[in-house]
């Protein structure tokens, strides 16, 4: 018995393996970064090779590496950055009604991270501090097209606003850390990260 | 040590040898079993705060660090109940302060964030408090930033009990407990403070922090990223 298997199955079934005529149905797995910098999509890229393994496994929904739009009915759903704006919050939202599980990627998901760090001050300092009062700006006004989204009062993670089902935290975490996830989480397994694989920097 | 001689508890099902006078978790160490802690400090006086070293002693928890060891007890440590207290602890501790590791020089070196990752902290759990908490750039050689402070008191007794001075006291009580220095100004700089006391060593996370020496030693290459803190007892690192 391996290290992993002891522990207790996760709500997916695990997948057969994929062979000469085992035609394999696929999970659907949806991506997207919220107030986040996309620094753990980046890290997500660092699996490298692996990721011709994943694709054999999983198929993209809506992702910034398919630029589908929205989110329809998927297997896992991965949440970088945490909430700043109105929008952040609809497009959490629509990942959770949609995602069986949804996971929550690095720092900033997990709690608030940079973006957070404004929560001590108020908003409308921080617009006017940004847009009128720092030096250089001329006739600077706060940008009020109603296309663009109201930002929170503060940055909240996301396991304040839906239920979260996995976290996995680091500013960014590694992509072995999120590989690990993943292949735990496809083989029925409990996700579970170890030393030097879980990490809050 | 001829352990013949000395007495045992049962720590987990594992005899340990106590001498008198010690408390289960000093004989614990000294054994070189792991049991998690913050408040607690082999140099000093328990304080008996945290509650991280909480373990059942014949059924009923109780802080190990104040617990004197005897004869026969049974202690159970390592169990699912208490470390699950233990996670629930330490998330209390995240989310009432501002704790954010990517950005804190601690980081990699912080026995709050080891123990965290020791008890598989995966998240806060509970909503945080992003308390405004400003920091102490004050004093030449030091700043306080009391975002991360989770009021040990260790800063306290090495001041007090230690350099025979009394430059930092806890202040308030339950929630509004905080961090204050012994100056009328309330400013770091107007205390006799110094980067020769043991109460600038002491800090288990990222308050009281040697100004000008920041990430000299890079993120990944610190204490807690080459070896786990259960592997490495406070006893052999710091005495
Ligand atoms: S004090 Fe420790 S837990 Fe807090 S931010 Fe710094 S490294 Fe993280
Ligand atoms: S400043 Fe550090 S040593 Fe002092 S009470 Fe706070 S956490 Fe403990
Ligand atoms: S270590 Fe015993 S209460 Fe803190």
């Amino acid at each position: 018995m391996s290290e992993l298997d002891k522990f207790a199955p996760s709500p997916l079934t695990p997948l057969p393996q994929v062979g000469e005529g085992n035609e394999v149905k696929k999970l659907k797995v949806a991506t997207t970064s919220l107030a986040g910098c996309f620094g753990c999509h980046m890290s997500f890229l660092d699996i490298d090779e692996r990721l011709l393994e994943l694709v054999k496994l999983v198929e993209f929904d809506r992702s910034p590496l398919t630029d589908i739009k929205h989110c329809g009915p998927c297997d896992i759903g991965i949440i970088e950055g945490g909430l700043c704006n109105a929008e952040n919050v609809h497009v959490l939202r629509e990942f959770r009604a949609n995602c069986k599980i949804l996971i929550a990627l690095g720092a900033c998901a997990v709690n608030g991270g940079l973006p957070a760090q404004r929560n001590h001050l108020s908003l409308a300092t921080i617009l006017e501090e940004v847009y009128h009062a720092q030096h250089g700006l001329v006739d600077g006004f706060i940008p009020n097209d109603p296309e663009l989204p109201l930002p929170l009062d503060r940055v909240h993670p996301i396991h304040e606003v839906v239920k979260v089902d996995y976290f996995i935290p680091g500013c960014p975490p590694s992509g072995d850390a999120i590989w690990k996830v993943l292949t735990d989480l496809l083989a029925g397994r409990e996700p579970e990260l170890g030393h030097g694989l879980i990490h809050y920097d | 040590m001829n352990q013949d001689k000395l007495e045992t508890f049962t720590l987990d099902g594992q005899p340990i040898p106590f001498s008198a006078g010690q408390t289960i978790i000093q004989a614990a160490m000294a054994a070189g079993v792991y049991i998690p802690h913050l408040c607690f400090h082999p140099e000093f006086k328990p304080h008996g705060s945290c509650k991280l070293c909480t373990v059942k002693v014949n059924g009923r928890q109780t802080a190990s660090c104040t617990y004197f060891a005897q004869a026969n007890l049974v202690v159970e440590s390592n169990i699912t109940e208490l470390n699950d207290e233990r996670r629930a602890l330490l998330q209390m501790l995240f989310v009432e302060g501002n704790h954010f590791c990517p950005s804190c020089e601690k980081s990699g070196d912080c026995q709050l964030q080891a123990t965290a990752y020791e008890l598989k902290m995966m998240s806060p759990h509970f909503d945080h408090f992003f308390p405004d908490r400003p920091v102490d750039a004050t004093h030449p050689d030091y700043l306080l930033d009391f975002n991360r402070c989770i009021l040990c008191s260790l800063c306290v007794r090495a001041s007090r009990d230690v350099d025979g001075k009394a430059v930092f006291a806890l202040s308030g009580r339950g929630i509004n407990s905080h961090l204050i220095v012994n100056a009328e100004s309330g400013n770091l700089v107007d205390t006799d403070f110094s980067s020769t006391d043991k109460a600038a060593h002491i800090c288990p996370v990222g308050v009281i922090l040697k100004k000008r020496v920041g990430f000299a030693v890079p993120i990944g290459q610190r204490r807690f990223d080459a070896q786990p803190i259960s592997a490495q007892p406070l006893s052999k690192e710091d005495v």
